[in-house]
């Protein structure tokens, strides 16, 4: 940020995936769903414990009223997305493949409620402690996949010294234009986020990293950046840009360490989704029950973006897309390159789900692999400077300590190495297996 | 003439060199001498080197090292027969010992049952595919098929019949390294001698199984009631009473029928995966 705010800026290594499918859907606006019958709100929607249901079945519940309650601290508030009865605590499809707890209500078709907090209107002199209790209440995770508590990630201990906020507004996942179109759309309520973000880190730099394939957005953007002090950084159409340690890396040109955290390089980097979520809890009184979500994909008849409740089957949407012109090869929950493939059409979108990608059979091809024929590609790509060729062939000959010697753990999964294999290798999944045997010995040694 | 003497003087040095060597190749023999237990190094000669880790040690060396100290039984070792366990307890001069003979045994019949599966095309390896959500079947606690354990196979005991595995006892030492290799945890160690099985590993309700698997037992106990204390129910789901020492036989499988025909014995669980299998290729 120290450079002039119209150079592009990157970090070293990823990739450029080749059609990145943005056309489908960016010139959509976002439509609100409309209400359905019933919502399956699921309790394990957050990274860290799930929350405990403090409703039970039979209960009439109103709109934004709490229906489980953050069970410790890493644990996030969850909230009826309309008004209703709860019909039943039970086990649905989840988006992980296994199936998940969910509240299920049956709305009564009014979608009535009462904002649960007070609106702080006049934020800039609120007390941050009071901001981010308000955080913790609303019940807002990280939207951009990761489902992490936000005010945890607002609670960095006294020793790390957080100078840096960063929203991220990258999305670099092709497909996605959720944020694209939230950004375009509600470029004040992201902004605003921004400021009350820095307002409760109490930091002095707070910069929203744009691709600048997404100019509408940083032109809408930038109207209200001065007013808020926040900073609008272009950033180069690269993947994975949005991940955390790279955008550290292509904003502030510091790098976290491995195994380290955004704090440990003085950021605190959070999802323009959660910016903007903060926005409507702050000056709302609010909490999160709806998201935007992409529904996308070649076969889909009318990809679009949808404001969906929290909770909504993703049969549901994608029927509001128009449904399918053939029968899709894979469903998916977020984008191509790091969303995880659905069982079934029944599963609900959760606070994390940005987008629904039904992907043709002929590109989820099984593809046939010989080996490795060690042509480097893959460690071109690796934005964390990793070698999984070595990691992989390590890997299928089950010699995990000699993949934890060449830190397979740092590896976040972004897929670029498997993107640009030339054989198809399956390196993520392999390292992804690694990382639980890994995992899973160290629980052991413990 | 000068030929002569260049020829014999050349003779003499690599006799006088090859002697120095050589005795200079003696005295660090003896320097370094790595120590070694003879009688362990006979117990070895005699061990299958198969290096199955069966006997629950590193290794043939590190068996053989324990047998010599006395640590260990030769009836700890699952490969060998008993007449060679015979020979090594004689030369060691140590009681032979009574050790069961196990046997390894997938109890599961996802194939018979035509469990749901998802299309999978990520690593064919089951660790890898029960990692992706739970694995690709609609059942979580049966044979993926992906043959992770028959990799893992020493004896190529193991054999992929279409998408389950089975195993053929007359090859399998019961070494248990398959039942290390299998995340589902559906391979288990039985004793050799049991004839019958109920092939099923899910837990679950007997109607949430019935949803997606024909074969799953349903824990109606009709087992149980026929031939009390030769099957233990656990939740919903019978097996036999493997501490027992007496095992289900034909008279009690006939003695009335498994709604699901889920006890069967290893013969003919093994035709009926056959057969299947070739109906689906047939399809």
């Amino acid at each position: 940020m120290n450079k002039s705010s119209r150079t592009v800026m990157t970090f070293s290594g990823g990739i450029h995936p080749l059609g990145d499918g943005k056309s489908l859907s960016n010139k959509m606006a976002v439509v609100p769903a409309p209400l359905l019958d019933k919502y399956f709100v699921l309790l394990s929607e957050n990274a860290g414990k799930p929350p405990q249901p403090v409703v039970q079945k039979g209960d009439k519940v109103r709109k934004y009223q709490l229906l489980a309650a953050a069970d410790g601290f890493v644990s996030a508030n969850l909230h009826s997305p309309t008004s209703g009865e709860v019909i039943d605590i039970r086990k649905v499809p989840g988006p992980m493949g296994l199936p998940a707890v969910a509240i299920e209500i049956a709305a009564d078709g009014e979608d009535a409620g009462e904002p649960p907090f007070e609106p702080i209107t006049d934020w800039q002199n609120a007390d941050p402690e009071m901001l981010k209790k308000r955080v913790a209440e609303a019940g807002l995770v990280g939207m951009g996949g990761a489902s992490f508590p936000t005010h945890v990630k607002l609670s960095p201990p006294p020793e790390k010294k957080v100078d840096t906020l960063i929203l991220n507004g990258a999305e670099c996942e092709p497909y996605l234009t959720a944020d694209h179109r939230l950004m375009l759309e509600l470029p004040e309520k992201v902004v605003r986020g921004a400021a009350i973000l820095a307002k409760i880190l109490q930091v002095k730099r707070a910069g929203i990293g744009v691709e600048i394939n997404k100019s509408d957005a940083i032109d809408a953007l930038n109207k209200f950046g001065s007013r808020y002090n926040v900073e609008i950084v272009p950033l180069k159409v690269r993947y994975p840009q949005g991940s955390e340690k790279q955008l550290i890396n292509a904003i502030t040109g510091r790098k976290v360490r491995s195994g380290g955290l955004p704090m440990d390089a003085g950021c605190v980097v959070q999802n323009v989704a959660t910016a903007a979520a903060l926005s409507d809890a702050v000056t709302e009184g609010i909490p999160l029950i709806e998201r935007i979500v992409t529904v996308t994909g070649e076969v889909v008849v009318e990809p679009g973006n949808f404001r969906a409740k929290i909770g909504t089957p993703a049969i549901e949407l994608v029927k509001l897309a128009g449904g399918v012109t053939e029968e899709p090869g894979k469903l998916i929950f977020g984008g191509p390159m790091m969303g995880f493939a659905q069982k079934s059409f029944e599963v609900p979108i959760a606070k994390n789900t940005s987008g629904i990608l039904l992907l043709p059979t002929k590109v989820s091809l099984n593809y046939a692999t010989t080996g490795c024929i060690r042509c480097g590609r893959c460690v071109q790509g690796c934005p964390m400077k990793l070698m999984p060729c070595l990691l992989s062939t390590a890997i299928e000959a089950d010699r995990f300590d000699l993949a934890a010697q060449n830190h397979v753990m740092d590896c976040m999964e972004c897929g670029s190495c498997a993107y640009v294999c030339p054989d198809h290798r399956p390196l993520v999944q392999n390292i992804r297996r690694a990382k639980a045997e890994l995992r899973k010995q160290a629980a052991k040694g413990n | 003439m000068e030929n002569t003497t260049v020829l014999i003087a050349a003779v003499v040095l690599m006799c006088l060199l090859g002697a120095a060597l050589g005795a200079v190749i003696g005295i660090f023999v003896r320097i370094f001498k790595v120590k070694s237990d003879l009688l362990a190094d006979f117990a070895l000669e005699l061990l299958p080197g198969a290096n199955c880790g069966g006997c629950g040690y590193a290794g043939c060396a590190d068996f053989a090292k324990a047998l010599a100290a006395g640590k260990a039984n030769p009836s700890g070792c699952p490969v060998s027969s008993a007449e060679q366990i015979a020979a090594i307890s004689s030369a060691l001069g140590v009681d032979a010992g009574q050790m069961e003979r196990k046997c390894a045994v997938v109890l599961c019949r996802c194939d018979i049952g035509e469990v749901r599966h998802m299309n999978y095309n990520g690593v064919q390896d089951c660790a890898a595919a029960h990692l992706v959500g739970g694995g690709p079947q609609e059942c979580h606690y049966g044979c993926l098929g992906l043959g992770t354990c028959a990799r893992k196979c020493p004896f190529g005991a193991i054999e992929i019949i279409g998408m389950v595995a089975v195993v053929h006892r007359e090859l399998c030492v019961g070494c248990g390294k398959c039942v290390a290799a299998c995340p589902r945890g559906v391979i288990k160690l039985v004793p050799a001698d049991a004839e019958y099985h109920v092939y099923c590993n899910s837990p679950k309700k007997g109607a949430v199984k019935r949803q997606f698997c024909k074969a799953g037992c349903i824990g109606c106990r009709k087992c149980e009631r026929s031939a009390p204390g030769k099957f233990v129910i656990n939740g919903f789901l019978s097996q036999v009473n493997y501490d027992a020492g007496e095992y289900p036989d034909e008279k009690v499988a006939a003695a009335f029928t498994c709604p699901v025909g889920g006890l069967l014995d290893v013969e003919s669980r093994i035709a009926a995966a056959r057969a299947k299998a070739e109906e689906v290729k047939n399809k």
